[in-house]
């Protein structure tokens, strides 16, 4: 279902977890889906005695794919003209993440009435690990 | 990157769409998906960065008789020593800063995309800390077979000097 002009206002938001407790092999399926292997994702003794990181860590397209799922499911499919994000804090084994999202502006762009919406991804301390934007096309 | 070839498939879309957690069967079943809006599968946002599968020479990728930088018998298959001073993100090709897809249209499978780089600009920032941050953007526009202009895809990457724990 998309969103139509005359039922979406600006402020309008919607919340969707969209992560429970990140398994470590979600991250490999996410190597193995997008191709990206990089050994700080994937493979715990090189992140922690060659990186020096504390553990292996989450691609941040895979936050930015799993944040994709909440906006979808808000704007509906095929939908999206623009969408674009920060990566500000890391994503851990375990973590659990919440995506909020806000109507910003409503306008036209090229003949079609759009919405534009700002995007949070939270971990379960509530700090912020995606910030960004979207814009998408809405029903007459 | 340059992408000479980059089919789009439907079990890959399948594989992309699990991998992040999403059940939306419009990625998934063709029957539900023509009886949509959209009129057939698509792919999920983000799923142009896949792409790098179809990057030869992509160095995050294992390769057959090259060695790879990651664990094996020792905890890094490459021996180098580590300079001083030299950022952990310089051995894993640092990190992802930002990505913005802008969507000329839905992808779908039986495209048939190739991606050409376009010049992106660098910049440097003090990190408080993770020390001196340098970025690099990277534009990539992907057309279809028929030349037509699908996605534009801007990445931003980083370079730290130390290691950033959270």
């Amino acid at each position: 279902m998309a969103l139509s002009t005359s039922q979406t206002k600006v402020g309008d938001t919607y919340r969707e977890q969209v992560v429970d407790n990140l398994p470590r092999t979600q991250i490999v399926q996410y190597a193995g889906a997008s191709g990206d292997y990089n050994p700080i994702h994937t493979d715990e003794i090189w992140a922690t005695q060659v990186a020096g990181y504390p553990t292996v860590f989450a691609h941040g397209m895979l936050t930015m794919g799993l944040t994709g799922k909440a906006l979808t499911n808000f704007v509906g499919d095929g939908r999206l003209t623009n969408y674009g994000v920060r990566f500000v804090r890391q994503v851990w084994p375990g973590d659990t993440l919440t995506t909020a999202i806000e109507v910003t502006a409503l306008r036209s762009e090229g003949g079609q009435n759009v919405a534009d919406v700002a995007i949070t991804t939270t971990n379960q301390n509530g700090e912020a690990v995606l910030t960004g934007s979207a814009t998408a096309r809405l029903d007459p | 990157m340059a992408i000479e070839r980059f089919p789009v498939e439907a079990s890959h879309i399948l594989m992309f769409a699990r991998a992040v957690g999403d059940t939306n069967p419009i990625y998934a079943d063709a029957e539900y998906a023509a009886s949509t809006e959209v009129g057939g599968i698509i792919a999920p946002p983000t799923f142009g960065q896949s792409s790098a599968q179809f990057d030869p020479n992509y160095f995050l990728r294992p390769k057959p008789g090259q060695p790879w930088f990651g664990s094996g018998k020792e905890p890094s298959g490459i021996k180098r020593e580590k300079k001083e001073g030299e950022s952990s993100g310089a051995a894993s090709g640092g990190l992802h800063a930002e990505q913005h897809f802008t969507y000329h249209r839905q992808l779908r499978p039986g495209d048939v995309l190739r991606g050409t780089e376009l010049p992106g600009t660098t910049w440097e920032k003090e990190g408080k800390r993770s020390g001196k941050l340098v970025f690099t953007e990277n534009i990539t526009e992907y057309r279809d077979q028929h030349g037509e202009l699908v996605l534009t895809a801007r990445g931003v990457g980083v370079r730290t000097e130390r290691v950033i724990e959270s």
